[in-house]
């Protein structure tokens, strides 16, 4: 089973846009909306929910007024200042470390598992799909992301489907690392601004720094083409396939608002060929070539 | 004064706002970047970088001669980043959170504390603006305690325009929080709208006033304006739909000072900031 993991760096150059359309072309796949902080997937897939859960991670100290003898060695020992002077625990600084509910002379301090948001398994036209919804103010994301790529896997494993599709998040940090490890490889959806080049140039950091193959798409090409050509460079420096470019046309933001993958919207135009063809060329890729039979073996 | 600019959605124009603001109030200004994943300002206003510092967390060292393998910093640490072994005992420092349990409970002191860099912090200057930005080290995963120390330069007292990172959850609210005004930057299409609704649940959880600006206004529909009349949260001011902005915006050029009026036109948007908070005071 392969996963294909679209990422960018910066946000809004259009990662779910592209995941969406890749769901009107993909066979036999599973999609992952593993942008679990602001999810957008299923504004363009309607999915039918079959499966809600709630993701439980962690714990948040709450100090028992009635035990506390106010000595003040918590809030001594919470290196996260998430404890204050009124012997409250201020929910949004707290970790969940748990070192004051521990060391507490009093035992006073409880420590129940929060409930930080909620996943779900559904069907959408296309094929089934995995998503989440981390609760506002939510630590844990990595945690989420990881919990929804995984139960993407075994519906994969369960029904026989040989592809995850999973939307990634923005930036570079602790989602977006829970979103690449053991990815067949990403697809970096770049653009040509001077901030799309900084934030795709850090991406191929951290691909590089965590050994998951990366090739890219530019996205809104001819908005610059100096820049489009630089991206081009530094991609065949750093080893990487363009893969497709994509020219700037509000058709995407056009078939946005009608729940509609650009396919459906308007199959014919010069977006939707673009994609197809950037789409090719991704299956065409070392890692996504499916297993040729050998013909030998039939003779 | 603290401003920050936030949106749910990433791309929706959160530094083209922050960096218009800041370079158009003619008055001394400080613009912290806290979007410290993917930090742009700096490439927007090319300040001086003047003083650069390393952002660092405590992580357990082990001192195998000490240590009688007791377990209790394992025991301790939520995060699965000790395991005590027979005879070793391994340290998983990228699943660390610095939280000093270790530290405190082990009995034989055969614990070091070793500092590693989650990031580091760059103070620079651009004319009467005062730059700060943070950056998370590539593979790093702590990316509140960035922001805290790239926010900690600053007073009430001082205008400060915060640009933060896209998303609802702990980098975001670290961003947000104590903030005197949050201005919502958004667009008006399904994924914008959805996020908008988003960050707005986020900031009605920390109780800050706030309102909106619509970038690439005309490009879909009107959905944002009416949810915007509804939720009865102030549109302050809108930037068109227009490819000379967007390649504007891609050579790095600022809007104020390369397109006619928009100096003003961010002058106008801080004068509505200030009238929202007033008539709030009032009421």
């Amino acid at each position: 089973m392969k996963e294909l993991v679209i990422l960018s760096g910066k946000g809004g150059t259009g990662k779910t846009s592209i995941t969406s359309a890749f769901a009107s072309l993909a066979q036999n796949m599973v999609l992952c909306d593993a942008d679990v902080d602001a999810a957008d997937l299923h504004l363009i897939l309607e999915p039918d929910f079959k499966k809600s859960q709630d993701f439980k991670a962690g714990h948040e100290a709450i100090i028992n007024p009635d035990k506390c003898s106010q000595c003040g060695q918590c809030i001594d020992l919470c290196r996260f200042d998430a404890i204050k002077d009124t012997f409250e625990v201020d929910s949004i600084e707290c970790e969940g470390c748990g070192v004051c509910v521990d060391l507490c002379s009093e035992q006073a301090i409880d420590f129940p598992e929060t409930i930080c948001g909620q996943w779900y398994i559904s069907s959408t036209r296309f094929g089934p799909m995995v998503h989440a919804r981390l609760g506002i103010a939510q630590e844990n994301s990595g945690k989420l992301v990881s919990l929804v790529r995984n139960e993407a896997k075994k519906i994969a494993e369960q029904e026989n489907l040989d592809l995850i599709i999973t939307d990634g998040p923005p930036g570079i940090g602790c989602p977006v690392i829970a979103s690449i490890g053991q990815a067949t490889a990403i697809l970096i959806v770049a653009e040509p601004t001077i901030s799309g080049c900084h934030d795709m140039e850090r991406l191929e950091q951290l691909t590089r720094h965590f050994n998951i193959p990366a090739m890219v798409c530019i996205n809104k090409y001819d908005l610059n083409l100096d820049l489009t050509k630089s991206i081009e460079e530094f991609a065949d420096s750093a080893n990487m396939a363009v893969v497709g470019k994509i020219p700037f046309d509000p058709i995407f933001t056009k078939a946005m608002i009608k729940a509609q993958t650009i396919f459906e919207y308007n199959n014919d135009s010069q977006i939707s060929i673009k994609t197809k063809q950037l789409w090719d060329n991704i299956l065409s890729q070392d890692e996504f070539k499916r297993p040729v039979t050998n013909i030998l073996q039939h003779l | 004064m603290i401003i920050s600019v936030a949106s749910g959605k990433g791309g929706t124009g959160k530094t083209t706002v922050a960096t218009n603001l800041a370079v158009s109030l003619k008055k001394d200004v400080f613009l912290l970047d806290c979007d410290v994943e993917e930090p742009n300002c700096h490439l927007f206003l090319n300040p001086i970088i003047n003083k650069t510092e390393p952002v660092i967390a405590p992580v357990p060292r082990i001192d195998l001669e000490k240590c009688t393998f007791c377990k209790k910093c394992m025991d301790i640490c939520r995060y699965g980043a000790i395991a005590v072994l027979k005879k070793d005992v391994m340290i998983f420092e990228n699943l660390c959170h610095s939280c000093g349990g270790c530290f405190e409970v082990c009995p034989e002191n055969a614990l070091i504390e070793k500092q590693r860099v989650l990031g580091e912090i760059e103070h620079g200057v651009k004319d009467h603006i005062s730059f700060i930005h943070g950056r998370l080290e590539i593979g790093q995963v702590m990316v509140p305690p960035i922001i805290k120390k790239v926010r900690s330069f600053t007073k009430h007292e001082q205008i400060t325009i915060i640009d933060a990172p896209p998303g609802t959850s702990c980098p975001v609210i670290a961003a947000m929080k104590g903030a005197d005004f949050v201005l919502l930057v958004t667009e008006p299409t399904p994924f914008g709208l959805h996020d908008l609704k988003l960050a707005v649940e986020t900031i009605k959880i920390l109780g800050i006033p706030h309102g909106i600006v619509i970038n690439r206004a005309g490009l879909g529909n009107d959905d944002v304006k009416a949810y915007a009349i509804k939720q009865n949260i102030p549109i302050l001011m809108e930037i068109p739909f227009d490819k000379k902005i967007a390649q504007t915006y891609s050579k790095g050029q600022m809007l104020a000072g390369t397109l006619p009026g928009y100096t003003e036109r961010f002058q106008v948007l801080y004068d509505r900031i200030i009238q929202v908070m007033e008539n709030r005071e009032k009421n």
